[in-house]
């Protein structure tokens, strides 16, 4: 028949669930604690999901590629009593060692709390608890916005370095364009013939309508740059491996950065009419008290939902396509990873999509942001 | 116990918003459907007026997933 390999492929989803009914045979034992043992060793190894799917959109000091193999990256800590403390990640020796009473666990580097030896020290860590000389001690994480500890991480994490890589393609292919049409080219050639396009979408598209003719071209820079670095970075979160795989535009630090900057760049370029218009707004006066209010709390609202909406979209699609692939690991069968896979495939052709207009979106509402704050009394 | 009655209710909220947003976008895509139908020569900017709108139902529903997700 002609539609025989999707029959197939229909006959061996269906074989995948079936195959599941085949209990396991328990032994009973005799030893309660041999019992307890394997218990614990199951629950140690079984596939928690939703550990693992933050596990992958979490920042990590290292890049972590399979099993025990990791590229080590620089980690460098303050710590509030004894210094700066430089290493490189592969010190920690994939969690089974501590360094100056800092360990490793899940890639991520944690202090241990209380009196532990400096130098290196052989260690045991589970679920954030040290065991090391027959001695337990708990760990505590980095000094945060919500958790205030005893060091401060300046590493060059997954994210840091992803940042500063697509940093360097940036400004490598966009100031080789400037220089190019400076030599007196017209027409581009290569990676430039690309990206004219683009740009010059950017200029008549989402600068010039929302600026005006007259005075989009001082904030045009700002605007190529946020929507180039969110486009890139989205990009590279969706690629699985090194040097990609850091999910730098889920980061809400990150767009909370670039959502200050449009702040930032909208409230200084304000216009008289603005920022009177904050203060006054131009409605009746009974309205006054309630419209006055709104307009303050716009000025923190309108960015506050520029971060939001960027995190949640990277986020969200990130999170969906570790869900999609850990069907496979839930269900234990081999069977069900063509359907998971073409699940993903879809997912991913989707995100490829999402993460272009969300850099779209969040340039064009800086540039509208923008145009009512520089526009004059009409 | 009562973490499980909490975690469902975090699902519950999330499906909530995600309601509210597909009727949104599903409400939009019909007037654009039907704004290209009666004049086909303003397919494109009917399109980008439909995508734009469509961003940003998606961005006030996220902020409740966020919200019901990482927030509670």
């Amino acid at each position: 028949m002609k539609n025989f390999s999707i029959y197939f492929l229909l006959f061996a989803t269906f074989l995948s669930f079936g195959l599941n009914t085949f209990a396991n045979v328990e032994e009973v034992s005799e030893n309660a604690l041999h019992e307890f043992e394997e218990n614990l060793e199951q629950a140690e190894t079984e596939f928690k999901t939703s550990d693992v799917i933050m596990h992958h959109i979490a920042d990590a000091n290292e890049f972590h590629l399979a099993g025990n193999i990791a590229i080590p990256l620089p980690v460098i800590l303050w710590d509030k009593e004894a210094g700066l403390k430089l290493f490189l990640s592969n010190v920690f020796h994939h969690g089974t060692q501590a360094v100056d009473g800092y360990v490793m666990e899940h890639g991520i580097v944690k202090k241990v709390v209380g009196d532990f030896p400096q130098g290196t020290q052989e260690v045991e860590v589970h679920h954030g608890e040290v065991l090391a000389n027959g001695h337990h001690y708990a760990t505590e994480g980095k000094t945060t916005l919500l958790a205030s500890s005893s060091f401060y991480d300046f590493s060059i994490t997954k994210n840091a370095f992803t940042l500063l890589m697509s940093v360097s393609l940036l400004i490598l292919m966009f100031v080789g364009m400037a220089r190019f049409y400076k030599k007196g080219n017209k027409i581009p050639k290569g990676i430039y013939a690309a990206l004219e396009p683009i740009v010059l979408f950017v200029k008549d598209e989402i600068a010039i309508p929302n600026i005006g003719k007259d005075k989009y071209a001082k904030f045009l820079p700002y605007l190529l740059s946020v929507f180039f670095f969110i486009w890139f970075n989205n990009l590279f979160g969706l690629i699985p491996f090194f040097p990609g795989g850091a999910n730098l535009t889920g980061n809400i630090a990150l767009t909370f950065v670039l959502a200050v900057f449009t702040m930032i760049i909208t409230n200084i370029n304000g216009s008289k009419t603005y920022w009177g218009h904050l203060f006054n707004p131009p409605v009746p006066m009974a309205l006054k008290p309630l419209m006055i209010p709104i307009e303050l709390v716009g000025v923190i609202s309108k960015p506050f939902a520029l971060m939001i909406r960027l995190f949640a979209n990277i986020t969200a699609g990130h999170i969906l396509i570790l869900s999609l692939l850990s069907l496979i690991f839930i269900f234990k069968s081999y069977m069900l990873a063509p359907v998971s896979i073409a699940f993903v495939l879809f997912m991913s052709l989707l995100e490829l999509l999402v993460g272009f207009l969300q850099a779209f979106i969040f340039t064009l509402l800086s540039a509208l942001f923008i145009g009512l704050a520089v526009e004059d009394h009409h | 116990m009562e973490m499980e009655g909490f975690m469902a209710l975090k699902a519950v909220g999330v499906g909530l918003t995600v309601l509210g947003a597909g009727i949104g976008i599903g409400k939009i895509g019909a007037s654009a459907v039907e704004g290209i139908a009666r004049q086909p020569e303003a397919t494109n900017k009917i399109q980008t007026a439909m995508i734009i709108a469509a961003a940003l139902i998606e961005g006030a529903a996220l902020f409740g997933i966020v919200a019901a997700t990482f927030l509670v």
